[in-house]
C-alpha cells in the first residue's frame, strides 16, 4: 500500500472541481463494483481513468452520467449534484460511451442534429456547430454519409463531435479507442488532447491501454472497484517506485491490498 | 494554457450554467425526437409496408369471408346495418396503434441494447419530458400509419363520414398514447430483445382478440361469458370503441374515461420504471442489465 493523502488531480484547489466523486459505492446484487471511491478532477485537465477490464470504469461512468442512481456517496459536476440537479450537471458534460451509440440508419448530420435537439439546440445554431465540429474532428464533407458507411474510427470521431455539440466543459470518454487500429487511436487521442489545450475542456479518459497515458497526465487508477491511486502520472510513478507508468500500473494491479496511493498534484 | 485567443469556442468558457431551459428549448427537443422517429420509420420501408399490409389483409381477406357468416346488428354508433368491413375498420385502426405502440417499445429495447437509449437518457431535459416526447413521436408515426390504411380502405369502398376522419384524430391520439405508454412500461421490464416474442403472445394477440375489434361485445357475451368479462377489463376494448364512436362524431364517455385513466396509469408506471432512483431500471442495474 502506498499512502499519500490528497486525492485531487490537477488544478489549484480553490476553483470548483470539474468532477467531484465522494465515497461512491455501487453493487450489482451481491457483487461490489465500486467501493468507496473518492477523487476529484480540476477543469481543463486531461485525466486518465485507468483500470483493467472489470475494474469498475464503466460503472463509474454510468453513475457520473446518471444512467445509474448514485445510492452511496455523491457525485458533483461543476458543483451540481448529479442526483439533485441532474439537468444542470448533465449540461456541463459530454459523454462518449464505450458502446457505439450512433443511429446507423441516419446520416452523420441527422445524428448530430438529433443530439443537438436533445440539448435544446436547433436551427442555424445547430448547423453552425455541426459544421465547426466536423472540421475539428477532421470529418468535414461527410455530413450526408450514412453512419453505417463509416469506419469504426470515423464513427468515434462523430461521437466525439456529438459529445461536444452542447459545448460541455467536461468530456467523459469510456474506452473510446477500443477496437480501433493504432493510427485511428493516435488520431482520436491527439484530437482530445488538442481540445484540452486549445479549448480548456476537462477530460476524463477511461482506458485499460497504458500506452495512451502521458507522463504529464493526471491519473485515477481503479482495481476491482477500489481506488488504488490518483495524482499526476509522474508522481504516481515516483511514489510506486516504478520506472514507467506501465510498471507502476502493473505494481498497483498486483498489490495485495487495495490501499490508496494518493499523490498531490 | 490560454484560451482567450480562440476566435470561437467549441466548449463553454463558463462551466457553471444554471439558467433553466425555456419553452423554445423544450420544443426543439420534442421536434428532434419526433423527427428522428419519423426518419427511422421512413428509412425502414419494410416496417411501413408490413404495418400497412397487416390490417389490409384483415380487411381484404378476413372481412370478405366473414361478412357472409357474421351479421352485425344495429348497435351504437351505427344507425343502420353496416358491412362487416365497416364494422372492423375501427378495430383495425386500433390494431395498427397496438402493433405500432408495441413496436415502439421494441425500438426502445433495441435502443437500449445498442446503446442509443443512453444518448436520450443523458440529455439534461427532465426524464419525464424525454419519455413523453418519445411517446409522442411513436404516436405520430402510428397515426400516419392509420391514415395511410384509411386511404387504402377508402379506395376499397370502406368509407366513414367525411368529418369522421377529422373527429377520429383525437381518439387515435389518446388511444395511441395509451398503447405507447403501455409499450414503454413493458420495454422497461424486458431485458433482452429476444424476450419481445413474449409480448406478442401475452399482450398483442390476447389484447386484440379479447376486444370488440372483430366481433361486437354482445356476440362475445353470447358465445362465452368469461371471454366477455375479459373483454370488459381489457383497455384495448375501450380504445376500439372510442375510435368507433369518434368516426361518427360521437364520444363514448366510458371509453374516453377508461382510455384516459389507463394512459395516465401507464405513463406513471413508465416514469417510475425509467427513473434511475426508483424504477425497474434500477433493479436491472443491480443485476447488471443494460441501462
Amino acid at each position: 500500500m502506498i499512502g499519500v493523502q490528497h486525492v485531487r488531480t490537477g488544478g489549484s484547489g480553490n476553483e470548483t472541481a470539474a468532477l467531484d466523486v465522494v465515497g461512491v459505492s455501487h453493487s450489482y446484487g451481491p457483487k461490489r463494483a465500486l467501493n468507496n471511491v473518492s477523487f476529484s478532477i480540476a477543469p481543463a485537465t486531461f485525466t486518465v481513468l485507468l483500470g483493467l477490464n472489470g475494474a469498475g470504469k464503466t460503472t463509474l461512468f454510468s453513475l457520473i452520467s446518471h444512467l445509474y442512481d448514485t445510492r452511496h456517496g455523491s457525485i458533483r459536476i461543476f458543483g451540481h449534484d448529479i442526483r439533485r440537479a441532474s439537468g444542470e450537471a448533465l449540461r456541463c458534460v459530454g459523454i462518449v460511451f464505450q458502446a457505439r451509440t450512433l443511429d446507423l440508419d441516419l446520416s452523420v448530420h441527422q445524428n448530430l442534429s438529433y443530439h443537438a435537439s436533445l440539448h435544446g439546440i436547433g436551427g442555424r445554431d445547430a448547423r453552425q456547430r455541426i459544421a465547426a465540429l466536423l472540421e475539428t474532428v477532421d470529418m468535414q464533407g461527410r455530413e450526408h454519409d450514412k453512419a453505417r458507411s463509416l469506419s469504426g474510427g470515423q464513427m468515434r470521431r462523430i461521437e466525439i463531435a456529438r459529445a461536444l455539440l452542447h459545448r460541455p466543459s467536461l468530456l467523459l470518454l469510456d474506452e473510446a479507442t477500443v477496437g480501433l487500429d493504432i493510427q485511428s487511436r493516435a488520431g482520436i487521442l491527439a484530437t482530445i488532447r488538442r481540445l484540452v489545450e486549445t479549448e480548456g475542456i476537462g477530460v476524463l479518459w477511461a482506458t485499460h491501454l497504458i500506452d495512451e497515458v502521458d507522463d504529464g497526465d493526471h491519473a485515477v487508477v481503479l482495481r476491482q472497484g477500489n481506488l488504488v491511486a490518483s495524482g499526476t502520472v509522474s508522481d504516481l510513478i515516483q511514489a510506486s517506485g516504478a520506472d514507467s507508468i506501465r510498471d507502476a500500473f502493473s505494481k498497483l494491479n498486483r498489490a495485495e491490498t487495495a490501499g490508496i496511493a494518493e499523490i498531490s498534484p | 494554457m490560454s484560451t482567450s485567443a480562440m476566435p470561437q469556442k467549441l466548449v463553454s468558457t463558463a462551466p457553471v450554467r444554471s439558467s433553466a431551459f425555456g419553452l423554445r428549448h423544450y420544443l426543439i427537443c420534442l421536434k428532434g425526437i419526433v423527427l428522428r422517429e419519423c426518419l427511422r420509420f421512413l428509412h425502414q420501408r419494410e416496417r411501413f409496408i408490413s404495418s400497412l399490409v397487416r390490417p389490409l389483409v384483415w380487411l381484404f381477406i378476413f372481412a370478405a369471408g366473414f361478412r357472409q357468416v357474421l351479421g352485425v346488428s344495429i348497435i351504437p354508433p351505427y344507425r343502420t346495418y353496416v358491412l362487416y368491413e365497416v364494422y372492423i375498420t375501427p378495430g383495425l385502426c386500433g390494431m395498427i396503434l397496438l402493433f405500432s405502440g408495441m413496436q415502439s417499445s421494441l425500438s426502445m429495447v433495441y435502443d437500449r441494447e445498442m446503446g442509443n437509449m443512453r444518448t436520450l437518457l443523458v440529455s439534461p431535459f427532465p426524464r419525464w419530458f424525454l419519455l413523453v416526447s418519445k411517446m409522442l413521436a411513436g404516436v405520430a408515426v402510428s397515426i400516419a400509419q392509420v391514415y395511410a390504411f384509411l386511404i387504402v380502405a377508402w379506395f376499397w369502398g370502406v368509407k366513414a363520414p367525411p368529418l369522421g376522419y377529422l373527429f377520429v384524430l383525437p381518439a387515435l391520439f389518446l388511444s395511441g398514447m395509451m398503447l405507447c405508454a403501455l409499450g414503454m412500461l413493458l420495454s422497461s421490464m424486458i431485458k433482452q430483445l429476444e424476450n419481445f416474442a413474449g409480448i406478442m403472445n401475452f399482450v398483442i394477440f390476447p389484447g386484440y382478440f379479447a376486444s370488440p375489434a372483430l366481433y361486437p361485445l354482445w356476440r362475445i357475451q353470447e358465445a362465452s361469458p368469461l371471454l366477455y368479462k375479459i373483454c370488459i377489463v381489457n383497455p384495448f376494448t375501450y380504445a376500439v370503441e372510442l375510435i368507433r364512436f369518434a368516426f361518427y362524431g360521437q364520444v363514448d364517455w366510458l371509453s374516453l374515461g377508461v382510455v384516459t385513466g389507463c394512459t395516465l396509469l401507464f405513463l406513471a408506471g413508465a416514469f417510475i420504471a425509467y427513473d434511475p432512483s426508483r424504477g425497474l431500471m434500477t433493479r436491472k442495474q443491480e443485476t447488471g442489465g443494460n441501462a
